[in-house]
């Protein structure tokens, strides 16, 4: 039934559908476990229960997210093997190291802490207990830390020299680590994943302002999340940008799709709209403003930018999902950095909390962070096709000597599972947004769980 | 560039530790996906919420021994990690989607209501279950050895799956069972604790028999395992292992009725690490039986020795922070003390 699909091209469905997936949750957990420390501070140092109704309300939800990102994530170093094994082959000298510090420095650490976060309320003292939310935090980010090298190093390898054997061998540690697009894409996709928590936290805060539920509450988190809006968004552009220029210098290939751009030239424009066409080597319907690509990228209006057909077809990634993803992740950057804009412009006015269009507005951009990472990532990823590592291996030559059909039928287990576990996760998050905060003393039980899923409480349940 | 490469044997270290790591993961999610496969067999529902409460804050710390030993494989030894995986690549992927079915289980089940909580008592069970049983398969195939071709596998699809591995599938099935009735023995009283014992007390009986049936087949089956056990001298070096699980199962099975908590327990550990000492002899030194050695798949001794020295300053931090969650979570799980929500 599957003969004729490239095994090749299902490995790549399969791992792009499940670290797609994944990203999902860590892109939102980043953000909300940092945010969460900050509120559970605001409580210890203020002791207005306010906010700690908020942590208990978004813990729970950290705690479903959390958990899907494990359950997906756990899967993620072995497809490595499964999927991917003669690069696991030819690059585990360089890998396996800074994968096995991500487990020894951070996925222990988030695990063990994260059981006292969601129940130790009553184990533990206060500070303990803040002290876990903090170290869980510092957790999530040292795993970004780790996996963006990894990621990073296959984007802009160095560090090391090819064997006798074929086989890559470290030769600087720093070097691997700190590999010239790391910086930016750390400091660019964890800003990405603080946005991310924020314009979900802004779209339910406003959810319950616009349905003037739970307004005290929503306050906490609707302006904690326009603080954001208003300094970090504007920010992110920055990164963006200086990430771009990263690119541009490293991975041109990449620029030159993400742009458009198949001519190499002076003064090249800034392509708006096109639908570019890879066989054609040409863009269709093209809209374009004259010089501005150059002046962003080589700030200069006569800037010279390399265009696709500098390199052979064959090296050449696919360029419509290329450009168009980029759009899309630039758009939402826009419409975020608007967003702070406007929320400046009404806290000046004393409106920031009762301007009914802004919040709509702010609840139509919920899911907004988690669309721009997904792009962004589909940008960097297909982008560098197609080589699996630049300029060192060719994804086609990375594949395992799996027969397609057993990827086929693994796949279709991945869509078919996920969509249910996703659908669930979703049913209960929108549940307990339903819900809101309660106001209510802390009283996680003290046997070791939160909320003892026992029969008879199921009553109380709906008794409330 | 930086090496430890000639103060230490590298391999060797690394050989210990990554089988360190994977059988703590066997000890420590064996006794989680025990209490998983007990789940529906409880007599009340009151003992399902006692269960899954005496392992909620554990399972994820447990789950991560599994990313080290993998990652661990695939950091240290390379060559065999790309040629495991893709070998066993449906009983892995099996495995995975049964542990997505028990982790999410945790979250899902008690913000679930009505008859949405048997999907995830169900979703917990058959999760833990296939996850258990896919484990066995992995190990059954890989002792019956990998076909090898160069650098990578070179056999079908489907080599994994024939009686043996289906045998040993229900073989770890049992011995999770053991380690959790006996880790429910400790961590619940009353009824639970009850019926905890009675089921270990069973589990005994069949982890005895599927002991039995590997220790002899494997030397039937390999010559070369059959030299290494039955020639003088090492017989007698090696008969003490059989010997003493044989006796801690003794111990567990009185224990249980002398109704002792912690003892069963730890001796259910003994069991398991007699067990996997064995089946480690027997391949040794082949990481990938019976083609690869640990040697052959050591990765490079740069990459080996920068992974020591983290492995080496880390190792205690996490055995410290993790025996301080068990720690704050002492004591017997309960669904007592009504949570208000």
């Amino acid at each position: 039934m599957f003969e004729n699909l490239d095994a090749t091209f299902l490995a790549r469905a399969q791992f792009a559908f499940t670290i797609s997936f994944h990203i999902l949750f860590p892109a939102f957990t980043i953000g909300l476990a940092s945010w969460l420390a900050v509120v559970e501070w605001r409580w210890l140092k203020t002791g207005n229960q306010v906010y700690a109704d908020v942590y208990r309300m978004w813990v729970k939800i950290f705690a479903v997210t959390f958990g899907m990102g494990v359950v997906s994530g756990v899967l993620m170093p072995f497809q490595f093997g499964t999927n991917w094994s003669r690069f696991v082959d030819a690059g585990g000298n360089i890998i396996g190291p800074l994968l096995a510090f991500e487990v020894l420095t951070a996925f222990f650490l988030e695990a063990s802490f994260l059981g006292i976060m969601l129940f130790g309320w009553n184990r533990v003292s206060p500070k303990m207990h803040f002290a876990s939310t903090i170290i869980v935090a510092v957790g999530t980010l040292i795993s970004a830390f780790w996996i963006l090298s990894v990621n990073s190093w296959m984007q802009t390898p160095q560090g090391f020299q090819v064997g006798q054997d074929g086989l890559l061998y470290p030769t600087s540690w720093l070097a691997i680590v700190f590999n010239p697009s790391f910086p930016y894409r750390f400091v660019h996709m964890v800003t990405a994943a603080y946005l991310t928590t924020a314009f979900t936290v802004a779209g339910i805060g406003a959810y319950y302002l616009w349905h003037r539920r739970h307004v005290k509450h929503a306050r906490v988190m609707f302006g904690m999340a326009m603080i954001m809006a208003i300094f970090v968004a504007p920010l992110q552009i920055l990164f963006g940008d200086m990430h771009g220029l990263n690119t541009f210098k490293y991975q041109p290939t990449k620029l030159a799709a993400i742009e458009g751009l198949w001519e190499t030239q002076r003064g090249a424009p800034l392509v708006l709209f096109a639908l570019p066409d890879q066989e054609a080597e040409t863009n269709r319907f093209a809209v374009e403003i004259p010089k501005v690509s150059s002046l962003i990228l080589t700030h200069s209006l006569d800037g010279e930018v390399k265009g696709l057909k500098e390199w052979p077809a064959d090296e050449r990634p696919p360029v419509a999902i290329v450009f168009w993803a980029f759009k899309i992740m630039v758009g939402i950057g826009t419409l975020m950095a608007a967003t702070g804009l406007f929320a400046l412009i009404l806290h000046f006015k004393k409106r920031l909390f009762d301007t009914r269009w802004f919040q709509l507005w702010c609840m139509a951009l919920t899911p907004a962070g988690f669309i721009a990472v997904l792009a962004g990532w589909f940008v960097t990823e297909v982008g560098r096709q197609p080589w699996i590592a630049q300029g060192l291996m060719r994804t086609s030559d990375a594949t395992s000597p799996v027969i397609g059909t057993s990827i086929a039928i693994s796949l279709t287990a991945f869509v078919v599972i996920y969509i249910f576990v996703f659908g669930a996760a979703s049913y209960y998050i929108l549940k307990l947004i339903g819900k809101g905060p309660e106001s209510i003393p802390a009283a996680y039980g003290d046997h070791g769980v939160e909320k003892p899923p026992i029969v008879s409480d199921l009553v109380g349940e709906k008794g409330e | 560039m930086f090496s430890l490469e000639n103060l230490v044997d590298l391999p060797m270290i690394w050989f210990v530790v990554i089988a360190t790591a994977i059988f703590l993961y066997i000890l420590l999610d064996g006794f989680d996906l025990g209490v998983g496969i007990l789940f529906p067999f409880a007599p009340t529902d009151q003992c399902r919420d006692r269960m899954m409460n005496s392992i909620a804050p554990f399972w994820d710390g447990n789950e991560t021994w599994l990313i080290l030993g993998g990652g661990g494989l695939l950091a240290a030894f390379p060559l065999a990690f790309v040629i495991i995986m893709p070998a066993l690549y449906i009983p892995i992927i099996v495995m995975f989607l049964g542990l997505i079915f028990r982790g999410v289980a945790f979250e899902f089940r008690f913000k679930a209501t009505g008859k949405a909580r048997r999907i995830w008592d169900a979703s917990f069970h058959f999760g833990s279950f296939v996850a258990a049983f896919m484990q066995g398969v992995v190990i059954g195939a890989v002792v019956q050895g990998i076909e090898v071709e160069g650098r990578s596998y070179a056999g079908g699809a489907f080599d994994w799956l024939n009686a043996y591995s289906i045998m040993t599938g229900f073989g770890v099935v049992f011995g999770y069972v053991l380690l959790g009735a006996t880790w429910l023995v400790v961590k619940t009283d009353g009824e639970t604790q009850a019926w905890a014992r009675k089921s270990a007390t069973y589990a005994i009986g069949f982890v005895a028999a599927f002991l039995a049936i590997v220790s002899i087949s494997m030397p039937i089956m390999n010559a070369d395992i059959r030299t290494l056990w039955f020639s003088m001298p090492n017989f007698l070096f090696l008969v003490p292992l059989p010997t003493a699980s044989l006796i801690m199962l003794i111990i567990i099975w009185r224990d249980l009725h002398a109704e002792r908590e912690i003892r069963p327990f730890l001796l259910s550990f003994g069991v398991f690490l007699t067990g996997y000492i064995g089946i480690g002899i027997s391949m040794w030194p082949y990481v990938v039986p019976f083609q690869i050695t640990y040697r052959q798949a050591a990765a490079a001794p740069e990459a080996q020795s920068l992974m020591l020295v983290g492995t080496i300053i880390l190792l205690p931090v996490i055995l410290g922070y993790t025996g301080y969650c068990y720690y704050t979570f002492r004591g017997k799980a309960s669904h007592e003390h009504e949570s208000a929500y």
